[in-house]
């Protein structure tokens, strides 16, 4: 295997995780906690915006997340030729 | 028929079904017993995963979690499925292509230590039994509520039960058998919920019931509860009571530790390949998130009817008299878990905030499994509960087992003691290990010691600061070497079990505490919980890896190629018949 192709896959990778879990800590850890008083005014139906980031919506991205990255590393894995 | 009848017809019906499976998944390989040949079909696979994922604690004790806390219950629900994000992209598809059974044995390998691989059997054995231990006192309360057994006896049955599937069919046998307790967990879970948020919002589907207005009415459901609530004298709901600080690092402790827990792991070692290993870790959260995500409605409207029980009207005034209370709170009298004293002698029954003059307490851990007779629902819908919570707490302890199992067969024996071993030597080896595990922990848990999402939150903490740090930097960094390993998770593992004692008892005997969590070691009032420390933990087994590392020789040549190897998913076919 040449060595300096996978080096380049592996550097995407870590690119690619870097982005997905930057998402993952900004709506758990930001929006459902940290952020959760300047996002008072924001109401989805009868929760204010942290309240249901911290027990709804934060689930539904990390699902899209992990969704998202198995359809990319896929791409990524043809690209390389790394595949199964 | 009865209501008992019921109970008994849909427990034993559960348990035929789990019987059926395990004798047609027999393991005859050691591949089989491990791994399930590594045959097995991602969703099928997912679904499986999150079966064993989703405990007593999950299907019991978090929605009661919930409705007592509030807003302050979110670092459960992110927490516990966060953890997977962290799982699917750190460590399970590189976990699959090095291609071999257990998680010490990839740290004993990566890191070419077999004190390394040692201690990690150490802390899987550690942090597993914890949670095998709430696992069957969350079935001693099912069985003695539903079918009025005493709860030791109780938890002899259900450990007998697992014995014989786990046993007798091992990772094949519990996969399977598993993908059964998820379709009776996951209905017994949202069936109720349907019926209950219908009841008051008029929404189907609980996750939109949960953000919309009580019927009939224009204020939202969150509200009318939160206003009821501090009418009474409790705690606001929508309200963050908990430092920032401290529910940061709770959901950081808890997701790094479902990304460290072995018998987690372990699942994505079945799947055919790499990808699949990613896909997996999908499907396994789509079916969490189908309870996580009921759950907060579940917390809410339990306790909103739990109150309305008691004040029909919603205000003080229309306190309801202790003869006249409902059959349900008579009958869940007897199991001890809900209380009424009448401290004014007025029969009337006073239940609020002010711990003085409260007269009703009501153990969270009955929220989930007596809502549907809180809500009148009928009784098929009660029994269905009945074999989820114990389908919920079995399914765990099946695989909880399953990686103890074969972490005292596979890395200790086979490894260490007797590499001679034959293939049955080993599968028996794995069969007494199990054994000697589930009488240890349900002989334990039948001395009553305290339950729920507490215990498990613990085990939560010890494989967040060993294990998941470990793994992590033996895929990321070719420069950790044997000795930084060794180092670091020894430091993670008993800087958090010191801080976990101090606060918790010795041994998790109380007297024996040196501080509460009321007024933790750090930052003192409102400072860092016992629960939260594993993050720290964690951190601490980062640092002092990689110091110890730096200054200590580079890892050979061999463990750089198979670090790079790992990361990689091409070959991993090669890798299922080692």
């Amino acid at each position: 295997m040449a060595n300096k192709d996978n080096s380049a896959y592996w550097a995407a990778n870590k690119r690619l995780i870097f982005i997905c879990l930057a998402i993952w800590a900004f709506c758990s850890y930001g929006m459902g906690i940290i952020f959760r008083p300047f996002l008072m005014g924001i109401k989805i139906g009868g929760a204010d915006l942290g309240f249901w980031m911290a027990q709804q919506g934060s689930i539904y991205v990390f699902l899209i997340l992990i969704f998202f990255y198995a359809w990319r590393m896929n791409k990524l894995d043809q690209k390389h030729g790394v595949e199964e | 028929m009865s209501q008992y009848a019921l109970n008994l017809l849909f427990v034993v019906a559960s348990f035929a079904l789990y019987f059926g499976i395990a004798i047609w998944a027999r393991a005859g390989s050691t591949s089989e017993f491990y791994a399930a040949g590594r045959g097995v079909n991602p969703i099928v696979n997912g679904m499986a995963t999150a079966a064993d994922w989703m405990s007593a604690a999950s299907f019991i004790s978090m929605a009661g979690l919930i409705a007592r806390l509030g807003y302050d219950a979110s670092p459960y629900l992110m927490g516990w499925t966060g953890g997977y994000v962290l799982l699917a992209m750190l460590l399970a598809p590189y976990l699959r292509k090095f291609g071999k059974y257990t998680v010490p044995e990839f740290i004993g390998d990566r890191f070419y230590s077999n004190t390394a691989r040692t201690v990690a059997v150490i802390c899987l054995i550690v942090a597993s039994l914890t949670y095998v231990l709430g696992q069957m006192t969350g079935v001693g309360v099912a069985f003695s509520r539903f079918l009025e057994i005493d709860k030791s006896i109780g938890i002899w049955i259900g450990a007998a039960i697992v014995i014989f599937y786990a046993v007798l069919g091992g990772m094949k046998g519990v996969t399977y058998t598993q993908v059964a307790q998820y379709c009776v967990l996951i209905m017994a879970y949202t069936i109720p919920a349907i019926f209950v948020s219908f009841e008051i919002t008029g929404h189907v589907l609980p996750q939109l019931g949960f953000i919309s207005n009580v019927s009939g009415t224009e204020v939202s459901m969150l509200e009318t509860l939160d206003g009821m609530l501090k009418e009474l004298g409790f705690a606001s709901y929508l309200d963050q009571k908990d430092t920032t600080l401290n529910m940061v690092l709770l959901t950081l402790t808890l997701m790094i530790g479902t990304a460290g827990l072995p018998h987690v792991i372990a699942r994505f070692f079945t799947v055919p390949k790499v990808s699949d290993a990613r896909w997996s870790a999908g499907w396994t959260l789509v079916f969490i998130a189908i309870l996580y995500t009921s759950a907060s409605s579940v917390g809410a409207m339990a306790d909103l009817n739990l109150k309305k029980t008691v004040y029909p009207t919603g205000e003080l005034s229309s306190a309801i008299a202790y003869d006249d209370r409902p059959s349900w709170m008579s009958t869940w009298e007897t199991t001890g878990l809900l209380k009424f004293e009448d401290k004014n002698s007025d029969g009337i029954i006073n239940y609020v905030g002010d711990a003085e003059t409260n007269e009703l307490t009501v153990n969270g851990d009955i929220m989930v499994l007596a809502n549907p007779e809180i809500s009148n629902l009928p009784g098929w819908v009660i029994a269905l509960v009945a074999a989820g919570g114990i389908a919920a707490a079995l399914s765990t302890a099946a695989g909880l087992l399953m990686a103890i199992s074969s972490a005292v067969s596979h890395d200790l024996i086979k490894s260490q003691i007797n590499p001679n071993i034959s293939e049955k030597g080993e599968l028996l080896a794995a069969r007494i290990s199990m054994v000697v595990a589930i009488v240890a922990a349900t002989w334990v848990a039948s001395l009553g010691l305290p339950l729920a999402a507490k215990t498990v939150a613990l085990a939560f903490g010890l494989a967040a600061s060993s294990i998941f740090p470990a793994l992590m930097m033996g895929i990321f960094s070719k420069r950790i070497n044997d000795k930084g390993a060794v180092a670091g998770m020894i430091a993670g593992l008993t800087i958090t079990l010191v801080y976990i004692f101090l606060h918790e008892g010795w041994f998790f005997f109380a007297n024996t505490a040196s501080f509460s969590n009321a007024a933790p070691l750090l930052g003192g009032e409102g400072g860092i919980k016992s629960t939260s420390f594993g993050a720290i933990g964690a951190m601490v087994n980062f640092v002092v890896a990689y110091f110890v590392s730096n200054a200590t020789d580079e890892p050979p040549q061999e463990i750089q190629d198979l670090v790079e190897s790992v990361r990689i998913p091409q070959g991993a076919g090669a890798a299922v018949d080692h």
